[in-house]
């Protein structure tokens, strides 16, 4: 009772002549965790890959400090076992890692997307084909393909992009085809029908918006595996080949100095936890902002 | 019968001949895989002439709405022909189909499902100029809040999201969009059911309204006999599929001949306590289309079925002029429906 009085006060409070154009960004901004995340992602994505252009030292550059150096101002994180400076190792390796795992998402959302969306909107023999086609992909265990896929092919960071997002998008189509099953019979998609928009506008303008909060929270779950299968393959020695550093091969090479020199393992496996952390803040506040009804006034 | 004269001199804009919508149901189990078809809409046909508005009531599962989308070409119908100008809409092409679509359009009944919840109530209008690609920025947004205004909502909310608004104006913005391409018929499906009884009256007053005012031609659908009884200028009633009586709208309520017209009239409500009519209440459910009862498909429920409704099939035919019933035994001018029952029985009596 007291609630509806209060959202009859707010009603009648809240009577601009016209109502705020909704945006985007106000619906995100809401959403203090997740824009928190997005702030921390911002930042990181900036010192990872503008902050090299500032630091004196590079990647595979042996320092003259000397193997396992403890942190000093010179190197806040130390030097690895042959001297390299685990600060710029670190922003080079967060480079490869963040981009790998946002190409790999991006790339499996897009085929997931189109996949799922054409054979629930076609319908049929489309339907069919594309379904069975994924359903096979699915019954492929997803890290035996991509060690397969990768031994054959090699391990540049473009193969590893390639490998990961066409080991990944099944779910995503899965997705958007049960959503598109959905959102298609809704009397709105047939009334575009019937206003005579060609079928490919009614599933672009129409039914795609409707799934993207899907598509989203699917994103957010494919960058972070993303990212966590590179480092894993990386950490076996078939992704991304050293000198060049990722996160996950340099929690390989830390490996040998788990108790020497931990600060080699703890900084990628924390930084890998905490970007697949925040990315997932991130996506649960991108699908409510892109929901009109969040608006909160 | 200066009505069915009216009517006559009306020159059709929907022809629909022998119009047929099967759906295909898999029978149940784990390895029972017989189909069954189920006939939504059996053998229709129907004439809507320009300028009328013609109500099509019946109770839940008739295939009355079945019928509307398949007029349109919403749904593929199984057999018949729609014509639309004297042209079979059927045989067009898809692309055809969408450059005639501007002059038919629907208006649906569920207020909540049928606006995109993620576009606003402008863009929603504004959408069926941009698919035919007319109009464009400033002159769109302008066209848009002439219709606003023509259905009774406020300019102001032009960037307004659907869920913003009541069930009321929600139905009018589908009104204004549907009335947006300027269509000469518009098939309204159960506009008013989701609504309040006081929000029914203000929507059934707006369409006549625009009717009037635009000479649309209207194809009402409703599942109440006393909705459509304001707005119609003909009814047609409809049970399983078939159309069982058709007329102009005060033959039916004052003279209805099928048994079955005359059931659902005697449970209209009346507002005088004294003119209180003898309710019929027919017993029983509504057979399932998947398998309808032989002969005539009311026969199971009717109070005067007898052997000859089990074996023939009974035929729309003209009663009285402009009169169509389907019924082997229609109910006399000015005949009540207890008086009929009552004439059976004796019949009856004597033979026996």
């Amino acid at each position: 009772m007291e609630k509806i009085v209060s959202q009859q006060l707010d009603e009648q409070v809240v009577k601009p002549a016209r109502p705020p154009k909704y945006t985007f960004w106000t619906g995100l901004r809401q959403n203090k965790v997740a824009f928190g995340a997005f702030i921390f992602l911002v930042l990181i994505h900036l010192i990872v890959f503008i902050g090299p252009l500032f630091w004196s030292y590079s990647a595979s550059e042996m320092t003259t400090s000397g193997p396992l150096a403890s942190w000093s101002w010179q190197h806040p994180f130390g030097t690895d076992d042959i001297g390299r400076d685990v600060f710029a190792r670190m922003m080079y390796g967060g480079r490869i890692t963040l981009l790998v795992g946002l190409c790999a998402m991006l790339f499996s959302l897009l085929i997931g997307t189109v996949i799922g969306a054409c054979a629930g909107f076609f319908g049929k023999i489309t339907e069919a084909i594309l379904m069975r086609f994924t359903e096979a992909m699915m019954a492929i265990p997803n890290f035996f393909f991509v060690l397969v896929a990768l031994t054959v092919l090699g391990t540049t960071p473009v193969m590893v992009v390639v490998v990961i997002a066409l080991s990944g998008w099944m779910e995503v189509a899965r997705v958007v085809y049960g959503e598109t099953l959905r959102w298609k019979e809704y009397e709105f998609v047939e009334a575009a029908h019937s206003a005579g928009a060609k079928p490919l506008r009614v599933l672009v303008k129409y039914i795609i918006p409707q799934v993207l909060p899907s598509i989203i929270v699917s994103g957010t779950l494919m960058i972070a595996w993303a990212i966590l299968t590179e480092s894993a393959i990386s950490y076996l020695g078939l992704g991304i080949q050293p000198p060049t550093p990722t996160w996950g091969n340099l929690l390989q090479n830390a490996q040998q100095y788990l108790w020497t020199a931990p600060v080699l393992g703890v900084l990628p496996g924390a930084a890998i936890t905490i970007i697949v952390l925040a990315y997932n803040f991130l996506g649960d506040g991108l699908r409510d902002a892109l929901d009109p009804k969040f608006i909160k006034k | 019968m200066e009505q069915t004269n009216h009517t006559n001199n009306q020159q059709p804009l929907v022809q629909i001949k022998h119009l047929a919508k099967h759906f295909q149901i898999k029978g149940g189990g784990l390895l029972k895989r017989e189909t069954k078809t189920l006939k939504a809409v059996d053998n229709v046909s129907l004439t809507i002439y320009k300028g009328e508005t013609l109500g099509l009531v019946g109770e839940s599962g008739c295939g009355k709405s079945t019928l509307g989308r398949n007029v349109l070409r919403l749904q593929e119908p199984t057999n018949g022909e729609v014509l639309f100008h004297g042209e079979d809409i059927l045989t067009y092409s898809k692309k055809q189909l969408r450059e005639i679509r501007n002059d038919m359009q629907i208006i649906y009944q569920d207020p909540f499902g049928s606006l995109n919840p993620r576009f606003t109530i402008g863009e929603s209008i504004g959408e069926m100029f941009k698919i035919h690609g007319l109009y464009k920025g400033k002159e769109r947004e302008e066209k848009v809040k002439e219709l606003l205004e023509l259905v009774g909502l406020d300019t102001s909310r032009y960037d307004s999201y659907p869920h913003e608004f009541s069930g009321g104006q929600r139905q009018r913005v589908g009104i204004a969009r549907a009335l947006a391409l300027n269509p000469e018929f518009i098939v309204a499906d159960e506009p008013v059911s989701a609504l309040d009884v006081s929000v029914q009256s203000q929507i059934i007053n707006l369409l006549m309204k625009l009717k009037a005012e635009f000479g649309l031609t209207l194809l009402f659908i409703a599942h109440g006999l006393n909705v459509v009884r304001h707005i119609s200028d003909r009814v047609g009633v409809m049970y399983l599929g078939q159309i069982v009586e058709l007329s102009d709208t005060d033959q039916i309520f004052d003279r209805p001949a099928h048994p079955y017209t005359a059931a659902l009239l005697s449970t209209v409500p009346d507002p005088n306590p004294d003119a209180r009519k003898n309710r019929i209440v027919l017993e029983g459910e509504v057979p399932s289309p998947a398998s309808p009862p032989s002969g005539c498909r009311f026969r199971t429920r009717c109070p005067l079925a007898t052997e000859q409704c089990k074996q023939v099939e009974p035929k729309l035919q003209e009663i009285r002029s402009g009169h169509f019933v389907s019924c082997h035994y229609p109910l006399q001018e000015g005949q009540s429906l207890h008086e009929a029952i009552a004439t059976m029985q004796d019949k009856e009596k004597v033979r026996a």
